[in-house]
């Protein structure tokens, strides 16, 4: 799986979550840049990324994305397990 | 109905796409039931209130919510809460779990402090009910307790008075006992719910320690779906009977190729006990008052030599209608539907073929056609539909099959008789008019939320409500029962007018369909007239607000001899009846105990 293909499937987990087609993110995107995205959507967000990659955060994981970015960095490094 | 919503569902799916979803469920009705819900949390609800509300809609609940805020249900409950009481709740929901217990046994208790314990927790979810229900006298809706996420103990956790395993099992039977008590008193049943979602996810802590949430974000849809069903229950939206398929689905093989003798059912094998087991589920639904009937693409004569066969645990005896035909399967639900005098979207169509599944999805609207998977799964997959969620059950529940039988035997009857007014005479009917009675007020509330095309003003009441109706003497309550030589039919007819000064004024008049041109209606109205003189009444005001359901009573007051006295551009019209001169009763054909 390589970066942009993760960064495809996020964008659609974004938009379909916050129900906005606009929604482009990239790796510096964080939650002030989407209106919709406080702390009850992000874990709609989390749940909605782990069954997209089949994967699951730990706490310290999920609580500590400062952005999309750091998001892509976790799926990557556990699609290398 | 949102097929994304019916059961089965993909819960990974209603969470990503809720709020597309909720904007398809705006869209698709204009004819809503608004209700007022209040959620009072012991963890974080806030998914939970999002996913309820879609739910709602797809049963054509709106929902609004009040939301206590973090952990504060016993706070919202017993002290006095002004945003509360503007609220008015119609339904309270108590969100709690085992996160909400405050002292557990330890394993140094002796049984009296952990019998103190155990009350302690109870009193105090007793005084949130108590003061809840002084104060909002709406239904209310209590989780009971999941099991816990470790055992201490292990096995001995269940048996040990110590262990969290007894202790929660003895709080969820107290938990029954006050429900048993109390009318107005739900539980959801969490236990069950995580047991079947499968407790040790359901209680994944990651959920707690990111959100407070006490269950695991997945399962919300399952909670969620699992309340929506108890409120649609309790505001009398259940569905009411079964359409099902023979072939492939209550026995295995297609009868009019293989012949009685070698369709499958029977303990004989595997498969067939599969079918037979599904024959006995089917079966038990009789005792709820829910409806069995057959759509079938067969020969007439080879369906009922199926239900003849030595192993079917159904029997012909045991359906209200079989339509065993080559006719278009939709097509046979709507007649069925309408030999039953019920709306099509109250039926559940059962069917092993995805084709005629489609088809009847596609062809009537609202009907409830669940994807029922593999024969062994026919059972699960339908009975966690929710279809026929049992919250209160009346007496004329039971008794709904017989019934439907005796309107069968009616409608032959009728085939008799050339003159119609001949035909009600035979029937020999008596009927008792009376005010509202407390023994009735279950089944009154029932009507008054369930009925639809017979309903003038379609105002739904809850029990609490219509007790206070009841007990003011500015109104005049009306139920109507009606039973005759075939059987009873139960409380069938409701009125209420509002008395305004030398006005009655009709905020409700409603009748159930079973008992439609029997002339119930004017018997209704001569004790209707007979109580208003009594209250000095000189006239009586009609309301009819049309719905996309109650245009067979759009003419109602104009046959009955009231005058039209305005109309809007909705079509909601007024009607008058002076009271004045002399009244010939309407009814020459039920003999009336008022």
């Amino acid at each position: 799986m390589t970066r942009e293909e993760v960064y495809v499937r996020l964008n659609k987990i974004f938009q379909s979550v916050f129900d906005d087609e606009s929604i482009i993110v990239n790796a510096s995107t964080c939650a002030e840049d989407i209106e919709d995205w406080d702390s009850f959507e992000h874990i709609n967000l989390v749940v909605a990324v782990e069954h997209e990659f089949g994967i699951k955060f730990n706490i310290k994981e999920a609580k500590n994305f400062k952005n999309v970015g750091e998001m892509v960095e976790v799926i990557m490094s556990r699609g290398e397990q | 109905m949102l097929k994304e919503l019916q059961y089965p569902f993909k819960p990974e799916d209603i969470i990503a796409k809720k709020k597309s979803i909720k904007k398809q469920l705006l869209a698709a009705n204009d004819n809503w039931l608004d209700k007022k819900i209040a959620i009072l949390g012991g963890s974080t609800t806030h998914d939970i209130r999002l996913i309820l509300e879609l739910f709602l809609l797809n049963y054509g609940i709106r929902p609004s919510f009040y939301e206590s805020e973090y952990n504060q249900y016993y706070q919202d409950a017993v002290f006095p809460n002004q945003e509360l009481e503007a609220f008015a709740p119609d339904i309270i929901y108590i969100h709690t779990t085992n996160r909400n217990i405050i002292n557990y046994p330890k394993l140094s208790d002796d049984s009296e402090t952990v019998d103190n314990l155990l009350l302690a927790e109870i009193e105090r979810f007793q005084s949130v009910w108590e003061s809840l229900k002084e104060r909002y006298h709406c239904p209310i809706i209590q989780n009971n307790f999941e099991m816990p996420a470790y055992r201490l103990l292990g096995n001995k956790d269940a048996s040990d008075i110590h262990g969290k395993v007894n202790f929660l099992s003895r709080l969820n039977m107290e938990f029954y006992s006050y429900a048993q008590e109390h009318e107005n008193f739900y539980i959801c049943d969490i236990n069950y719910l995580s047991a079947d979602y499968g407790l040790k996810e359901w209680s994944d802590p990651f959920y707690y320690h990111m959100y407070k949430y006490a269950l695991n974000v997945n399962a919300i849809p399952y909670l969620s779906f699992n309340v929506a069903n108890m409120i649609k229950s309790i505001f009398g939206k259940n569905e009411k009977g079964f359409v099902l398929d023979l072939d492939n689905t209550l026995w295995g093989g297609v009868i009019g190729d293989d012949g009685v003798e070698n369709i499958v059912l029977g303990p004989e094998e595997a498969e067939g006990q599969v079918y037979s087991e599904f024959q006995r589920y089917v079966k038990e639904h009789q005792q709820l008052g829910v409806v069995l009937n057959i759509a079938s693409k067969n020969e007439e004569e080879n369906a009922l030599a199926g239900l003849q066969h030595p192993d079917s645990e159904l029997s012909q005896d045991d359906f209200i209608v079989i339509k065993a035909n080559w006719e278009a399967k939709d097509e046979n639900v709507r007649r069925i539907a309408d030999e039953l005098g019920v709306l099509p979207d109250s039926l559940v169509f059962i069917d092993d073929n995805p084709a005629e599944r489609h088809i009847v999805r596609e062809q009537i609207p609202g009907i409830c056609v669940p994807e029922i998977g593999e024969a062994h799964h026919y059972i699960q997959n339908i009975d966690r539909g929710g279809y026929f969620e049992v919250t209160t059950f009346s007496s004329e529940d039971a008794k709904r099959n017989e019934m439907y039988q005796e309107n069968v035997v009616r409608a032959k009857l009728q085939a008799s008789f050339s003159d119609y007014h001949d035909y009600l005479l035979s029937l020999e009917m008596k009927a008792v008019i009376k005010p509202f009675e407390p023994i009735y007020m279950a089944r009154i509330a029932q009507l008054t939320n369930k009925s639809n095309q017979f309903n003038l003003t379609t105002h739904r009441y809850t029990q609490a409500e219509l007790e206070d109706i009841a007990a003011d003497a500015s109104y005049i309550t009306l139920y109507g029962k009606l039973s005759d030589r075939f059987g009873d039919n139960g409380v069938v007819s409701v009125v209420i007018g509002h008395v305004v000064e030398d006005e009655c004024r009709i905020d409700l008049w409603l009748m159930s369909c079973r008992v439609l041109k029997r002339d119930m209606e004017a018997a209704m109205l001569d004790t209707l007239v007979s109580q208003c003189k009594e209250h000095g009444v000189t006239r009586i005001r009609g309301y009819y607000y049309p719905t996309s359901k109650n245009g067979m009573v759009r003419d109602f007051y104009s046959t009955r001899g009231f005058i039209k006295v305005s109309e809007d551009a909705t079509g909601n019209t007024e009607w008058m009846y002076e009271l004045t001169g002399e009244y010939i009763p309407q009814n020459t054909v039920i003999q009336v105990e008022e």
